[in-house]
């Protein structure tokens, strides 16, 4: 016979005021099995607790329902509370008198009703309770890093430095992202590329690190501590271990015209490349599509064309012949870290949900350009080695007009939200503007201004008070070319007036995007997104960093809109979940999961089929010479979550789900 | 996207909610933005910008607003309504107000203009449709710019493009019971 | 192809000019067009500067009429028109109570919408017609497309070309052989139905497209509104009282352009009723020289 002890917990008045808790545990009492039944204040407090563990070992109970809130919440808390008393944590059961009755109730008596009907569900429930014990998994104690901005190099970096292996994955030739483009930072107006470099190189130089540049993921199997992800090695046709960086390939490369992509498009590069000076790793890349002999081999021209490259390499080390190459890399966590990137200024759209500004032209205007470009203009290292100049005629504007919201804060357009780091960068730059050409005036049209951050406010108050940068509280109308100027249409809502300006330049504020193809990344990861492809946290307030698939983890812009402090912070939240992860060989798993009983199975396969997870495997079993008998279902223990849908589907019933067996389920239905 | 319309009305007569209840708009959309106003052709000409009228409406100044002349001077190019980034609709908002403002202060509306509108919507119900030498004249009177354009009716005589006699439509009837069935100014 | 056709108001009288090149660019171009049959008055700005309700019901009138001729799409001419029909099909699909008030004030339920077009859709759609029948191609003239407001917004209502960049009626001056000019004014408004009223603001606005257009070294405008017409060509002698801002600029309707360049009498195609004189840019293009309009027939 079964010794239950039933626990009604008043919860203060959250279950009190409702449900009549002294009648439930009386009620409960009565059932066959129960041996204690008592009502109090706040089970989960010390006191209450304590009446858990004494009453296990006085009555020695072999069964704990705690009628109390809802299992998310303490379930852990009494299973440990009962576990130190000597029972077995899964003879420890919680019936939701809060969340399914008191809350949600206003009748005392029917409430108390169903909340002697929920304690019974459970009671019956428990009698067929087994004891179950934790499932320990290896854990594979390296790191996958996804993305090699400044929020991917420094998970990385607090990961190695933690002890652990970290892989970093970086789609283009070199890591440094977004933050490597820009000229200064707010609000300290640090040089952007002097506090990112000595970073970078010490991620090529960490002993723990492992940096495959110009790599993608491919595919992602497995799960948590055990996760089996294939890299492509993307060929940069020039081998790594020759390659000593010197740079005379692409002083002798013929296409000098290609638009960079690091400069924006506002300056060249060669078909061999390396996207800047201090890239990490400092080995080029050609650019297949723009070289020629590439372009030659494609349209089968037998004679060889160009290839100067090679000739003038002096370690031999460009491969026209390289091959993508497939790596598999083991790791028990990863960390997506992709960044973001700039909504268009033109007409095409990569989303059909974005509509384009053909109020401001569409991006067709010269001299309309935005913030990277802009970054790119101010940087020492740009194509305009730091002066402002207007990309049409290299002359240097009088007049800047700066636009904030471009994207951001437009339904109409299809994007409702803040890109966040707009208003500060755009003071950013009328403060850059201000120092490099005297007499120039800097116009700011925006709706509100954010500056939410340590030393934020002051910087903007900065660029109105000293840089004397106009701020004009309106949104522009429309702007178009008009000779040699752009005349832009706007107004100052706070004194009711049109403005019109002739501008030499304009730069657009254009709103923060995920990355293209985060989507697909994403689907790989089983990690969810929101409607713009932003990656999804598992809770926006207390678990910023993690996401609903265990072992996964995110930092930075790639989760929404966001600064290089914020992604810095985000970035060692996550070194530190991971770190947290790999603190133990082994990693615990509640063991609510499938069992297949081996002996009625009957190897027919449905339960694979439909197992969302696929933690469904195919076993051998074999006589004892060695020949085979059946093949039978079994459950991974590593990857199933215990959905039960393989258990509903067996038309055997050889598949159970511990801690929810069907005896379990029957009893407590019946009981009711 | 159907329109709703607000589903309780508050107590005194808020022309908020007259508009909302209107036009299905909720003046509450609006952020102040002032992009209908920086692309507005009239801006420059009238008392109360584009977004100060809607300003207005969400602080619900009754009175101001329906004396106001600047939601006569508003043309309906839908410049505003095609960039709001919220996707509201200035002009038809405007357009309520002024259905209102007719009712009940017809006499702040600015002379010409009123003039010009009856004049117009006479010609409908009593022909169908516009006759343009009908309207021109009948508009002269009701505005008392007696001479203005006199000089270019031979040039539009000689044209062919002022015809003098008007055509009645059948379906007339039809028509008037149309005008009957809308609250617009009776005709004098 | 069969279509229904609103002519308008203004299309019998101050633009008649628009409906004569339409009657004869047309059937050229293979298209038939039936009138629908006692139409009324679209109630243009008047109608819903007063009344919504008005605003919808007077056009509703016509679709009501289309629907009892079995015509699936109606063709109008004026921008307003189009516009006006455009807008109360979208009032009626959308807003259940103005159209349960329109229905029971007209004694007809709708069954299905009826498909409006403007005068840049349907040529838009022909533009290799026109290029194939092109007699007389307009090589080496500069023509500065005018939309307006009404052709292409708001872009719900229309939806058609794009609200901010559009390019229909450049295709169509393409297809006449002209050049289209880029230019900045397209879609800023004339003055519209201020002519009589308000006449100062519509000589500010018509002004500066004027000028716009004329910067941009266009030769002749073209426009798809009688109301646009009128403001850009009747009042042309009150804008260039204001100041010499160039040469006059002569205004044609699209169809009179399109009907250019097949060839077609540019009397028959009412070129003789505008108030800028189009003769220079008739000379541009070889085009039959323009008869007295003492030598029209009267009306």
């Amino acid at each position: 016979m079964s010794r239950i002890g039933v626990f009604i917990c008043h919860c203060g008045e959250n279950i009190g005021r409702t449900v009549d808790c002294a009648r439930v545990a009386k009620s409960l009492s009565e059932l066959p099995g129960v041996v204690h039944s008592i009502d109090y204040k706040y089970m989960c407090s010390d006191p209450g607790q304590a009446l858990i563990k004494q009453a296990i070992r006085e009555k020695q109970l072999d069964g704990v329902v705690v009628g109390a809130c809802s299992p998310h919440m303490h379930e852990k808390t009494f299973r440990k509370a009962a576990a130190t008393a000597g029972l077995n944590p899964f003879l420890c059961e919680m019936a939701n008198l809060r969340e399914h009755c008191s809350w949600i109730h206003e009748d005392r008596d029917r409430a108390t009703d169903k909340a002697v009907d929920l304690g019974r569900f459970i009671v019956e429930k428990i009698k067929y309770n087994r004891p179950l014990s934790t499932i320990q998994i290896p854990v594979e104690r390296r790191a996958l890093v996804i993305g090699g901005g400044i929020a991917g190099i420094q998970a990385a970096l607090d990961i190695a430095d933690g002890g652990r292996e970290v892989i970093l994955v970086e789609k283009d030739p070199s890591i440094g992202g977004h933050m490597s483009q820009l000229s200064e930072t707010f609000p300290t107006l640090d040089c952007s590329q002097c506090i990112l470099t000595p970073r970078m190189v010490e991620v090529a130089q960490h002993p723990r690190i492992k940096l495959l540049a110009y790599s993608e993921v491919d595919s992602v199997e497995g799960y948590i501590g055990n996760f089996q992800v294939r890299i492509r090695r993307k060929a940069r046709s020039v081998d790594e271990t020759k390659c000593n960086g010197c740079g005379e390939c692409q002083k002798c490369c013929p296409n000098k015209k290609i638009p960079s992509e690091f400069e924006e498009g506002l300056g060249m590069r060669t078909a061999i490349y390396v996207p800047f000076p201090q890239a990490v790793p400092n080995i080029p890349v050609i650019d297949r599509a723009n070289c020629a002999f590439f372009k030659a081999r494609a349209k089968r021209v037998k004679k060889a064309v160009c290839g100067k490259c090679a000739e003038v390499c002096g370690r031999q080390a460009v491969n026209f012949d390289q091959q993508d190459e497939f790596i598999t890399e083991k790791v028990g966590a990863i960390v997506a870290a992709t960044g973001y990137q700039l909504y268009s200024i033109g007409k095409k759209q990569d989303s059909k949900n974005l509509r384009g500004y053909g109020e401001y032209g569409y991006g067709e205007i010269p001299d309309v350009i935005d913030g990277l470009q802009f970054e790119r203009l101010a940087s020492a290292s740009g194509p305009t080695g730091g002066k402002i100049l207007r990309p049409s005629d290299q002359k240097e504007p009088k007049t800047i007009v700066f636009l904030q919201c471009i994207g951001s804060r437009d339904r109409a357009k299809g994007i409702e939200y803040c890109s966040k780091i707009c208003c500060m960068y755009v003071a950013k730059h009328t403060m850059l503007y201000h120092h490099k050409v005297h007499g120039g005036k800097a116009v700011v049209f925006y709706m509100d201004i954010r500056a939410g951050g340590k030393g934020y406010d002051e910087f903007v108050r900065r660029a109105i008070e000293e840089s004397h940068a106009l701020y004009l509280r309106g949104r522009v109308s429309r702007i178009t070319r008009n000779g040699e100027t752009i005349r832009v249409q706007g107004v100052d809502t706070l004194s009711g007036e049109p403005v019109s300006i002739d501008a030499d330049m304009v730069v657009l504020a254009t709103a923060i995007r995920p990355q293209p193809g985060v989507e697909a990344l994403a689907q790989k990861l089983s990690v969810s997104y929101d409607q713009h492809g932003f990656l999804n946290e598992a809770h926006p307030k207390l678990r910023p960093v993690e996401t609903n698939t265990a072992g996964v983890f995110i930092a930075g812009a790639c989760q929404s809109p966001r600064d290089i402090p914020d992604s810095v912070a985000m970035a060692s939240a996550t070194a530190s979940k991971v770190l947290g992860l790999f603190s133990k060989e082994l990693l615990e798993r509640e063991p609510l999961i499938a069992r297949v009983d081996g002996l009625t199975c009957t190897g027919c396969f449905h339960c694979e089929r439909v197992c969302p997870y696929g933690a469904v495997e195919r076993k051998q079993v074999k006589d004892r010479k060695g020949r085979l008998l059946k093949i039978i279902a079994e459950v991974n223990q590593g990857v199933c979550q215990g959905c039960g849908t393989c258990q509903a589907t067996c038309p055997s019933k050889s598949v159970d789900l511990d801690g929810f067996t069907d005896e379990q389920i029957y009893a407590a239905v019946n009981a009711l | 996207m159907s329109t709703t319309h607000p589903s309780h009305a508050p107590s005194g007569e808020s022309i908020s909610f007259q508009i909302q209840d209107a036009t299905g708009l909720d003046p509450a959309k609006c952020y102040q933005c002032g992009k209908c106003t920086a692309g507005c052709p009239m801006a420059s000409e009238m008392d109360l910008k584009t977004h100060e009228i809607i300003r207005l409406l969400q602080l619900d100044v009754r009175e101001r607003l329906l004396k106001a002349e600047s939601i006569w001077m508003c043309l309906t190019c839908e410049t505003c309504t095609a960039r709001c980034p919220n996707a509201f609709d200035p002009a038809a908002a405007i357009d309520a107000l002024r259905e209102i403002a007719i009712k009940e202060f017809p006499n702040i509306v600015p002379k010409n203009i009123a003039a010009f509108h009856t004049a117009f919507l006479n010609q409908i119900r009593t022909h169908g449709r516009v006759f343009e030498f009908g309207l021109v004249a009948s508009y002269k009177l009701r505005s008392g710019a007696l001479l203005a354009d006199v000089d270019s009716v031979p040039g539009m005589l000689a044209r062919g493009k002022l015809s003098l006699t008007p055509k009645r439509i059948q379906g007339i009837r039809e028509i008037q019971t149309i005008f009957d069935g809308c609250t617009t100014r009776k005709s004098r | 192809m069969k279509l229904g056709y609103f002519p308008g108001c203004s299309l019998h009288a101050t633009a008649r000019e628009y409906e004569e090149s339409l009657s004869v660019v047309l059937p050229a171009l293979d298209i038939k067009l039936e009138e629908v049959q006692d139409w009324a008055c679209c109630g243009a700005t008047s109608a819903h500067a007063t009344s919504h309700t008005l605003s919808v019901a007077l056009p509703a009138r016509t679709l009501m009429q289309a629907e009892k001729q079995n015509l699936a799409q109606i063709f109008a001419p004026c921008a307003a028109c189009y516009n006006r029909l455009a807008a109360a099909q979208y009032a009626l699909a959308h807003d259940e109570r103005i159209s349960s008030q329109v229905e029971s004030l007209l004694g007809h339920s709708f069954e299905h919408p009826i498909k409006i077009l403007s005068i840049a859709q349907l040529l838009n759609g022909l533009t290799e017609e026109i290029r194939k029948s092109a007699k007389n191609p307009l090589k080496g003239v500069k023509v500065a497309c005018y939309y307006g407001c009404l052709l292409v917004r708001p872009p719900e209502i229309c939806k058609f070309d794009d609200p901010e960049a559009p390019s229909s009626l450049e295709n169509i001056v393409n297809a006449t052989g002209a050049t289209p000019v880029q230019w900045d004014m397209a879609l800023e408004c004339c003055g519209g139905g201020f002519s009589l009223s308000r006449t100062a603001s519509v000589v500010r606005l018509s002004r500066a497209i004027l000028r716009s257009a004329r910067g941009a070294g266009a030769q002749a405008l073209a426009v798809a509104c009688p109301m646009c017409h009128s403001n850009l060509d009747f009042r042309q002698r009150a804008i260039n009282r204001l100041g010499a801002d160039g040469a006059p600029m002569p205004i044609l309707f699209i169809s009179q352009l399109v009907g250019l360049s097949l060839g077609l009498n540019s009397v028959q195609l009412g070129l003789d009723r505008h108030f800028v004189n189009p003769q220079p840019f008739l000379e541009r293009i070889n085009a039959t020289s323009l008869l007295q309009p003492e030598h029209r027939e009267q009306a």
